[in-house]
């Protein structure tokens, strides 16, 4: 199975997002660049974080106008899996992706720091290996990652189980404590009605190695690759 | 040919010198040089090249005796970075530099600039970043102005680091009066490159372009742009901006951009535009390869018009890079650049001719020769006598610094003292970088005694951290320098890592003052100690003088930047307390030494008495035993004792991990004949807090390195509190308590900032960066 990592000219996160398919799922990887048309037969789509074009204007709003994003449009379209990451869920919400949109951190501070993330919805491919209110802890690193949508919206959100993710205490519990960045209804990450398309603020692909605090992301990984595979 | 003034320029006036920072003997020396009267543009290029920042004409005699060698250095002293190997055919790349004074007048883009500076040095070296770290000193937080810095200057950092995406992994922060209108910023970046992609700044090859890489050249940041600016273009301008502004995202093109250059095999050099801009890039890589430079301002990507040959030279915009390449190369260097949609303009070649020559089209405007114009640069052995002040200051008895009532209970003394600034966590600001990506952060902000970096596809990992006690500087010099490389060690060895090499970055005042260069000279001298003593030499660094402003000179903090090598990842040994029921073993010894301390500054507002002895053989001692203990598995944890002393370090490894608290029982009986502060609170060197569950075996093999050790308690759960006993006293501390003072209290003194007016107020910044 083969990953396809975007790589826009300000992602930082791709290198991680490769690391994630090769050395940790065994994978094959190619980071496709923004200004081409060409998927390279990729069967899975990782929009990774970073800073697209350098998310002065607002995080995301210029990489949805890349070349490669018609195509991962239509990759989405065909029911192919795509994950967007911190600022790949970014891009992926303003390109229309998944509903709603990130704004600034409550606190108007950029966090970086381990959060605990409980899973909401395990009819996406990339939950589909989770157990409902499993809790998994992984790093955010973010400035724009508080969710918002409007109402309507929020009620199909909720209505239709696309959370994916809320964050949650040492406990599980959904508390404005551990909603650090003031995301709407503690909202960490969502997935399209059709469920192949996720985006995320947490970072799964820096939680593959207890070495570095947490392994809690491969259970994302693995999921994908059960889902391509079955 | 010979240069010729430009209509426009302006007289060359003993006063318009003077106003460029050369005195009559430089000048003087300049024209003897050329052995004619030097143009306008000559004058601006050495003016920038003998200042201070770009020559160390006053330091570098000085700097001269610090070691620099160890089989392991691939690059000291004198490239954009030092390399150190690190076996499998790796190295690592790293620098610290300051940016004090920027970060003084605007701390937002003072202190992003001075990451991005920092991380290009390292990306020059053929290395890609894979950390970052910021050794910060401010005054009180008490004083708006100061939480407006604090505030800035975090962000600013954060902002750059974050977006280029390199992770900012440790540091140390300070708080002193001291540093009231002088906040120091000193940015260290690490690399990591293999060994046969190194490349150095040094032209090469008779015939080969010069190109101009990056974003391109405006009239930010101009050497001397303060000064009568409507003689330098036809613009209205009351004032150009002296700080320049920066852009991350460029900069991540650039270290792609550079990176793929490096590796193409198309380019021989490439440096930097820093400090001095193009004058300095091209000048010292022309002195590097002792050849001949010829560049022509016209053909330099600008991004204002009208910008004449000087502000061209002396611009100081960023993310720009000077690179040379192999001549018949110059479309594969343009294809690598547009792919990252950067410019790359061919500017001048490498010549025959043995003259540094700029031109305007076929105007020559400037012209040495040789590369005299970097060599002649006059050096400077100022005099230096200690302060009056200071040898008071060292000798008053602390011990007879009368108690405070509520220190009858030393409970409240250690609350207090968690609750220092400089002390306190500092998670409210190491939340704000981004410390994770890449993924190979080990050990992250607070986690360990510094960093841990894993290097991937080995077991290998590196460890980093910058310390510097600056009160310890003041009040000894001598002593003070070795400090701060010994607790640099000592700080990399807790991790489980052997020190390797050090960066440095010398913050000091005037050094025209006797008591200023006594401070510098003496304190080199210790550094210089240590690093022969420890076996880390210096791989390269930064001077920064003239931090001072009328209230005077911040104190001397000649900031350390450690790197460290840990041989197996399953060796990386955290600080905090792991497992109730362990023993707690002290290795070191304590003393009635009580000057210096931070419980003298923080309790008292005593900056007096001789600071904590350093005995570097006792800290070699030190760090062989631990290193041992750590590697047959025997530590569970290890932190050193630093600022608070032993009481301090005790509770650090409690609370510090704010989500696993633990309690201690201590039993410090054995040195009840000490002063009970000093025994406490004292910042006796050499010791370090393990704890392990095989005291027996640790407290050997510090015997067989001949290294004090003795069990002093065990690691106990939280609600059991931390219970210090000394002979007939307990001293009962609630782990709720400590943890609030500990981890509340920079918190709740930034939320103070929120309401804070930013006063911009001259008179309290001076000093180069």
């Amino acid at each position: 199975m083969k990953f396809g990592i975007v790589s826009f000219p300000g992602s930082n996160c791709d290198d991680d997002a490769v690391f994630a398919a090769t050395e940790t799922l065994g994978q094959p990887a190619v980071k496709l660049w923004h200004k081409s048309h060409d998927l390279e037969g990729s069967d899975v789509l990782i929009l990774p974080g970073g800073f697209s074009y350098g998310d002065y204007l607002r995080a995301g709003a210029i990489a949805r106008f890349s070349p490669i994003m018609q195509e991962v449009a239509a990759h989405a379209q065909r029911g192919g899996p795509v994950i967007g990451i911190c600022n790949g869920f970014q891009i992926a919400c303003e390109a229309g992706l998944l509903p709603g949109a990130l704004m600034r951190n409550a606190g108007l501070q950029f966090l970086s720091m381990p959060v605990t993330i409980r899973v909401e919805n395990i009819a996406s491919c990339w939950t589909s290996l989770c157990t409902e209110g499993q809790c998994l802890t992984m790093p955010i690193a973010h400035g724009e990652g508080r969710y918002t949508v409007d109402a309507a919206t929020l009620e199909r959100v909720e209505g239709e189980g696309l959370v994916v993710f809320r964050y949650v205490d040492a406990s599980g519990e959904a508390t404005d404590a551990a909603n650090v960045n003031g995301s709407l209804d503690n909202i960490a990450g969502v997935r399209n009605a059709a469920g192949n398309v996720v985006g995320l603020m947490p970072h799964p692909e820096r939680a593959l190695d207890s070495l570095l605090g947490s392994a809690d992301g491969r259970v994302l990984f693995e999921s994908v690759l059960a889902a391509v595979n079955a | 040919m010979t240069a010729t003034p430009r209509s426009g320029d302006p007289v060359i006036t003993p006063a318009l010198v003077a106003e460029h920072g050369l005195t009559a003997d430089e000048f003087e020396r300049l024209r003897a040089m050329l052995d004619r009267e030097p143009t306008f543009t000559e004058l601006g290029i050495i003016s920038a090249l003998w200042s201070e920042h770009c020559s160390y004409k006053h330091s570098r005699p000085v700097l001269k005796t610090l070691p620099t060698q160890a089989p392991y250095v691939l690059q000291g002293p004198g490239e954009n970075a030092g390399v150190i190997s690190i076996g499998d055919g790796l190295a690592v790349a790293f620098k610290i530099e300051s940016h004090n004074h920027p970060s003084a007048v605007e701390p937002y883009q003072g202190a992003a600039t001075g990451v991005g500076g920092i991380l290009r040095d390292v990306f020059t070296m053929g290395a890609r970043p894979i950390a970052m770290l910021n050794s910060l000193r401010f005054g009180s937080l008490d004083t708006p102005r100061v939480r407006y810095l604090v505030g800035g200057v975090v962000k600013g950092i954060g902002d750059y680091g974050n977006c280029v995406g390199i992770p900012t992994v440790a540091g140390d922060v300070m708080f002193d009066a001291a540093y009231e209108g002088n906040p120091l910023v000193n940015a260290m970046c690490v690399g990591l490159l293999r060994e046969e992609d190194l490349i150095r700044a040094k032209a090469e090859g008779v015939g080969n372009p010069i190109i101009a890489v990056g974003a391109r050249t405006g009239r930010d940041g101009i050497h001397g742009a303060s000064f009568a600016s409507e003689d330098l273009s036809d613009s209205n301008e009351a004032k150009r901006p002296r700080v320049q502004v920066g852009d991350p995202f460029t900069e991540k093109l650039l270290l792609e951009a550079s990176l793929e250059l490096i590796t193409s095999g198309h380019i021989v050099a490439i440096q930097d535009m820093g400090a001095a801009g193009l004058t300095s890039s091209s000048a010292e890589m022309a002195e590097r390869g002792d050849v001949g430079v010829t560049i022509d301002t016209l053909k330099c990507p600008v991004r204002e018009t009208g910008m004449t040959p000087y502000e061209i030279l002396l611009s100081e915009s960023q993310e720009r890079m000077l690179v040379v390449a192999l001549k018949g190369h110059e479309d594969e260097v343009k294809k690598i650049l547009t792919k990252w949609d950067l410019t790359a303009e061919v500017i001048g070649e490498v010549i025959a001719d043995p003259v540094y020559r700029v031109t305007e089209g076929d105007h020559v405007v400037a012209e040495f020769p040789g590369t005299r114009l970097v060599t002649d640069c006059p050096q400077y052995h100022p005099e230096a006598h200690e302060a009056p002040e200071a040898v008071a200051r060292r000798a008053q008895d602390v011990h007879a610094v009368p108690e405070r009532p509520e220190e009858a209970n030393p409970a409240w003394t250690l609350e207090r003292l968690l609750e220092a600034p400089t002390i306190a966590s500092k998670r409210w600001i190491t939340t704000q970088y981004d410390s994770t990506v890449r993924t190979n952060t080990v050990a992250g902000p607070g986690a360990a005694d510094a960093a841990v970096i894993r290097i991937r596809g080995t077991r290998k990992a590196i460890a980093l951290k910058t310390d510097c006690n600056g009160r310890y500087v003041y009040l000894d010099p001598r002593v003070g320098g070795r400090t701060a490389v010994a607790e640099a060690a000592r700080n990399v060895a807790c991790t489980g890592a052997r020190p390797m090499a050090i960066t440095n970055c010398l913050n000091f005042g005037n050094p025209k003052k006797p008591e200023v260069f006594f401070q510098f000279r003496e304190a080199v001298f210790g550094m210089g100690d240590a690093c022969r003593a420890l076996g880390t030499p210096v791989t390269g660094g930064n001077v920064s003088l003239y931090n001072e402003n009328p209230q005077g000179a911040v104190y001397p903090t000649p900031t350390i930047g450690m790197v460290g090598l840990i041989d197996d990842v399953a060796h990386v040994t955290r600080s905090s307390f792991r497992t109730d029921g362990q023993s707690i073993v002290l290795l070191g010894d304590n003393t009635a030494e009580l000057g210096g301390s931070e419980y003298l500054a923080w309790i008292h507002g005593v900056v007096a008495g001789a600071p904590p002895a350093c005995d570097l053989e006792a800290e070699r001692r030190l760090i062989d035993a631990l290193l041992a203990a750590i590697r047959e598995g025997r530590v569970s944890s290890a932190h050193d004792c630093s600022e608070g002393g032993l009481a301090v370090a005790l509770a650090e490894c409690c609370i510090a991990d704010a989500a696993h608290p633990l309690g201690a029982q201590v039993d410090l009986t054995a040195w009840a004949a000490l002063p009970l502060r000093a025994l406490l609170f004292g910042e006796a060197q050499g010791r370090v807090v393990v704890s392990t569950s095989h005291p027996d075996a640790v407290v050997a093999i510090a015997a067989a390195h001949g290294v004090p050790a003795a069990v002093i308690g065990t690691v106990r759960s939280a609600s059991a509190g931390l219970v210090i006993t000394v002979g007939a006293r307990t001293i009962r501390s609630d782990t709720v308590r400590l943890s609030d003072a500990f981890h509340g209290a920079l918190p709740r003194a930034m939320k103070r900032a929120a309401a804070d007016v930013v006063v911009q107020d001259p008179a309290l910044v001076g000093g180069t960066r």
